[in-house]
């Protein structure tokens, strides 16, 4: 293990989410959930952020902000899309505003399933994501980036 | 003369849980005006209606917002009921008002767990939203859903929920009340909060009625306005009253929905004795030819569905009022001569919920 894996920041951002998966987002952080146990901290800022948690699907307005985020997101980074939205629009899919899943916009490492999905299959998405980012890492440190090693140095 | 400066809120920001964008414009620290721009949520499926048969349109109502679900749904079904003329039998008005309390009861924890997170009391947000878990693990129980419980219809509920799981209910709610109270306590009597909270974005009532507040951020600037008075569902047949503060600031509405919780716990309470035996639902034939209003008390005020069908299955016009739009102008105006630092405790004062506003 090394210590981005056993600390991972996330960000959460809702794309046009009914906001079911958002609060479910947010649950996964408070006490029954809890994942701050595995180290995971919410937090507001992209450049601290190694994971990135969206919810709902992209529309015209917001897909310039997912695409804003996701590049502030330092290397190596995971996409977790979260609910059915994300995926595909769901149930919004035949709407005139709704493009479709978020990897429309920005590559996807994880889906997520459910209408709203829950806290539980939220946390393996997570947890799924951990794995992803332990590769990426691997293989940024193959391509010869070494500072990566030295605990507290900018990753 | 001081520089004017504008600072950007949102779309992505720490507070918010959902997007939306303020533009502030500064003298100094303090706030001179507030421009909102919204549209970041918006998906356009009031004009799904056109695409999906009424019957299965109360899915896409109930999508409406993950918070307040169950009550877009059951708020869509009685327009079309009321249209339609269906008598929804008794004992499914009872469990809806069951539900629709449930709700109030969870959407004003998690506010309060927001609220207290954009104070930067993060202890108290972990424990609002610890005893939420148990409202949402008794919607759980007894719809099968958390967030979205798609139990309501057209015509009645889909589940019935058994006598001695509501005696159960009842029971648990005692100790969830207990819990609440010492909740409560913190929020209303912990004198760094009321440090916060103390004349902070005041709305006057005259301001907050020309502005069209609904819910409770009206009822914190003392206009008395609850459809839950109406008598929708089983309202009409329990004992309600409408919880009132006149200081209209962010105190104020907190502490209106500190006494909602408990209000909302006397009335599943009151229905849970009250209700009838008898069906849950009622076969439904053909379909909505006309037009109706349907208006409810969501847990941020009134909610209007505005429905108008043809004789087809497929409906001509849904439009939705939700109350976190009304609430916006209020907003702007709590928003003016208040400092920078207290910008996302006055928004969230509001309980804004974003994902109604712009459908």
């Amino acid at each position: 293990m090394t210590y981005l894996k056993k600390s991972p920041w996330v960000i959460h951002y809702d794309a046009s989410s009914c906001n079911g998966c958002d609060i479910e987002v947010l649950a996964a952080l408070t006490p029954v959930y809890d994942v701050e146990r595995f180290g995971i901290i919410n937090t507001g800022n992209p450049k601290h952020a190694d994971i990135f948690l969206v919810t709902g699907s992209v529309n015209e307005q917001n897909r310039e902000v997912v695409k804003n985020i996701y590049e502030q997101i330092p290397e190596p980074k995971v996409v977790v899309a979260i609910g059915i939205c994300a995926a595909s629009g769901g149930i919004f899919r035949e709407c005139y505003n709704v493009l479709g899943g978020i990897d429309k916009v920005i590559p996807v490492d994880v889906f997520v399933p459910g209408c709203a999905a829950r806290p539980e299959s939220i946390i393996d998405g997570v947890v799924t994501a951990l794995g992803i980012l332990e590769t990426k890492r691997l293989a940024m440190k193959e391509k010869g980036n070494e500072t990566m090693e030295k605990p507290g140095s900018a990753v | 003369m001081t520089k004017q400066i504008i600072i950007p809120f949102g779309p992505q920001h720490p507070v918010l849980p959902e997007p939306i964008h303020l533009d502030l414009v500064l003298e100094d620290e303090k706030v001179i005006e507030a421009i909102p721009s919204i549209g970041y949520i918006h998906r356009g499926f009031e004009k799904l209606v056109e695409k999906r048969e009424f019957t299965e349109y109360v899915y896409v109502a109930e999508r409406t917002c993950g918070i307040c679900s169950f009550i877009h749904g059951l708020t869509y079904c009685q327009g079309i009921e009321e249209i339609m003329k269906v008598e929804v039998p008794e004992r499914a008005l009872f469990l809806r008002t069951i539900w629709s309390e449930y709700s109030r009861l969870h959407s004003h924890l998690l506010w309060l767990g927001c609220f207290a997170d954009s104070f930067g009391f993060e202890n108290l947000f972990m424990n609002a939203w610890r005893i939420r878990e148990r409202i949402l693990d008794v919607m759980e129980q007894t719809t099968g859903g958390r967030v979205i419980q798609g139990s309501c219809k057209i015509g009645g509920v889909r589940k019935d929920i058994i006598g001695e799981k509501l005696d159960q209910m009842s029971k648990d709610l005692d100790s969830i009340q207990q819990e609440l109270e010492e909740l409560t306590n913190v929020f209303l009597r912990d004198a760094s909060i009321r440090h916060r909270l103390k004349n902070v974005g005041v709305l006057s009532r005259d301001d907050a009625y020309s502005c069209g507040a609904v819910g409770p951020t009206a009822r914190g600037s003392g206009v008395s306005y609850d459809m839950r008075k109406t008598g929708y569902a089983a309202y009409g047949k329990l004992n309600l009253e409408t919880v009132t503060e006149s200081d209209g600031d962010c105190y104020a509405r907190c502490t209106v929905r500190c006494r909602e919780l408990f209000t909302s716990i006397d009335l599943i309470k009151q229905a849970i004795r009250k209700i009838p035996d008898g069906p849950v639902d009622v076969k439904v034939t053909g379909a909505p030819d006309g037009e109706y209003f349907a208006r409810s008390e969501q847990p941020r005020g009134e909610l209007v569905h505005y429905i108008k069908g043809n004789g087809t299955k497929f409906l001509v016009r849904s439009r939705i009022r939700t109350p976190t739009l009304t609430n916006i102008p209020p907003l702007v105006k709590m928003l003016q001569g208040c400092e920078l630092a207290d910008v996302p405790v006055i928004v969230l004062s509001i309980d804004p919920c974003i994902s109604c506003t712009e459908r």
